[in-house]
């Protein structure tokens, strides 16, 4: 019954909404009024779940700043990169790979030129504070078969979880706990699958996990930086947006040194400034 | 193609189906020929997962009954690990959010039983439970079949409660609907669209099979 419904809705919306938005825009006369009166108006950001709390802080900034409205969509790098793809209508993209909005960019999809590399990610194993994980051991840890339960992004879409997977990999310890892995759907969730104690252990985004909700939790510790590709994170302004000026604004806001700071805060390393 | 998913959410599907079609049947006998004042609770309860969301069974499985709760421990204690992650942890949330789809299609099949001729049986000296079997079941037969492809068909085409506790561990919880997700995401769309394809075409074949024979066994039965 519910699926059928779904579709009825879903075939009804699709019908009815590009009929009904020409209407509108006729009977308003031209250009919508209202961007007029608000030169900003409101924009939707795609954002990598790596950035679930930091993005808070950082539109939270930018509203006060320019009075614009920001909404934040949040879920797998890969997942925004195909619906954007196919039309999804988001006005910028934040990646937790660069790669994503380049190649928007040489599809088409993006504003030429506007990929802006942001940030560097980093990755932490991390477990809950109650938990018996001896993390001092870095990723030999897992090796413990006290460890049932190993929590990673999806390595097929999410770029976390291709960064995780190349460093059990590259240290040697993928045969051995290759069938103890979970996989989230984003970085997000497989945080959360440690954080509800559902997985012993995880390896996360560092900028999760340095949020005041997450740090009360659990205990983090760092995997060299040697074991993994950089995650270059990148945002583009999509070509589509119906609001490009303000998406454009935001860009630039992210930019400035205060933005910076705040993803600073949150364990990204900012552009030029990581180790070699 | 990912045959292996493909396998697992029939594994699944049937698992959950035959499962219900057990428990299904007790609860619907109850639910229709029970007198209780209170029996429209029950019925609200078995009707839930048509109204609420995966995500909140998704929710309760993941935070009520993870290590981290008085139930979770439990179960743990019981059972030596958690309900995520593992195939039995999808049983389990299947056979919930299923219910309905196999409760209530039974349950009208019963009702539609002439009552005349359950009391026939009862006065002819046969114990409820021989009426049960030889009165009441093959009289609503059709009912029971509806169910049981109903909780068959809801199983395969589960998503957001294996989304979200499944952990998609390939041979485990990667069930087909996953795997499409996950292909679609990566953008591997002529993968996508194959299994998509094969479950279209397998899961109208099933129901049109069933269907078709259902119709044949009642007009079989009308004749006799």
């Amino acid at each position: 019954m519910k699926p059928i419904r779904i579709v009825f809705f879903a075939a009804l919306a699709g019908f009815l909404l590009p009929a009904a938005l020409p209407l509108t825009r006729v009977a308003n006369g031209g250009p919508l009024p209202q961007d007029a009166a608000k030169p900003c108006g409101t924009i939707t950001v795609a954002a990598a779940s790596d950035l679930t709390y930091a993005m808070n802080d950082v539109v939270a900034n930018f509203e006060k700043a320019t009075g614009c409205m920001v909404r934040v969509s949040l879920g797998s790098s890969g997942n925004f990169l195909t619906q954007i793809e196919n039309g999804a209508p988001f006005d910028v993209f934040f990646s937790a790979d660069i790669e994503y909005p380049k190649k928007l960019e040489t599809d088409g999809l993006a504003a030429p030129g506007s990929t802006y590399f942001y940030a560097v990610g980093k990755i932490v194993l991390w477990t809950r504070k109650d938990s018996g994980v001896a993390l001092g051991k870095g990723l030999d840890a897992l090796r413990d078969p006290s460890v049932k339960k190993i929590a990673i992004a999806n390595p097929q879409h999410a770029p976390y979880g291709r960064a995780a997977e190349e460093a059990l990999r590259r240290s040697g310890v993928y045969e051995a706990v290759k069938d103890r892995l979970v996989l989230g759907e984003n970085i997000s969730q497989a945080a959360q699958f440690v954080e509800s104690g559902n997985a012993d252990v995880g390896i996360v985004a560092l900028s999760l996990v340095v949020s005041p909700k997450m740090k009360e939790e659990g205990r983090a510790q760092a995997i060299p930086e040697n074991l993994y590709t950089p995650m270059q994170q990148g945002a583009v302004v999509i070509r589509a947006s119906a609001n490009s000026q303000a998406a454009r604004q935001f860009l630039d806001y992210v930019k400035m040194p205060a933005t910076a700071a705040v993803l600073e805060r949150y364990g990204f390393v900012l552009p030029g400034k990581g180790k070699p | 193609m990912n045959w292996e998913a493909i396998a697992l959410s029939l594994e699944l599907a049937v698992a959950v189906a035959g499962i219900l079609l057990v428990v299904g049947l007790p609860i619907a006998y109850w639910v229709t020929f029970s007198h209780w004042r209170w029996k429209f609770l029950v019925e609200a309860v078995v009707a839930l997962p048509l109204v609420l969301p995966p995500t909140v069974l998704g929710y309760y499985i993941l935070a009520g009954l993870g290590p981290r709760h008085f139930a979770g421990r439990i179960w743990q204690s019981w059972f030596g690990h958690t309900l995520p992650f593992t195939f039995g942890g999808l049983l389990v949330a299947s056979v919930l959010y299923s219910l309905p789809f196999a409760v209530q299609p039974i349950s009208a099949g019963l009702e539609s039983v002439d009552r005349r001729l359950i009391e026939a049986s009862w006065t002819l000296g046969a114990s409820p439970l021989v009426t049960f079997f030889r009165v009441i079941l093959p009289l609503s037969a059709a009912g029971a079949v509806t169910g049981l492809v109903l909780s068959f068909a809801h199983t395969i085409g589960e998503f957001g409660v294996v989304l979200m506790v499944g952990g998609n561990i390939p041979g485990v919880t990667r069930t087909v609907s996953i795997d499409i997700y996950d292909q679609v995401q990566a953008a591997n769309y002529d993968v996508a669209n194959r299994t998509a394809l094969v479950l279209l075409l397998f899961s109208f074949l099933v129901l049109a099979v069933i269907y078709g024979t259902n119709r044949r066994a009642l007009a079989l039965w009308r004749r006799f």
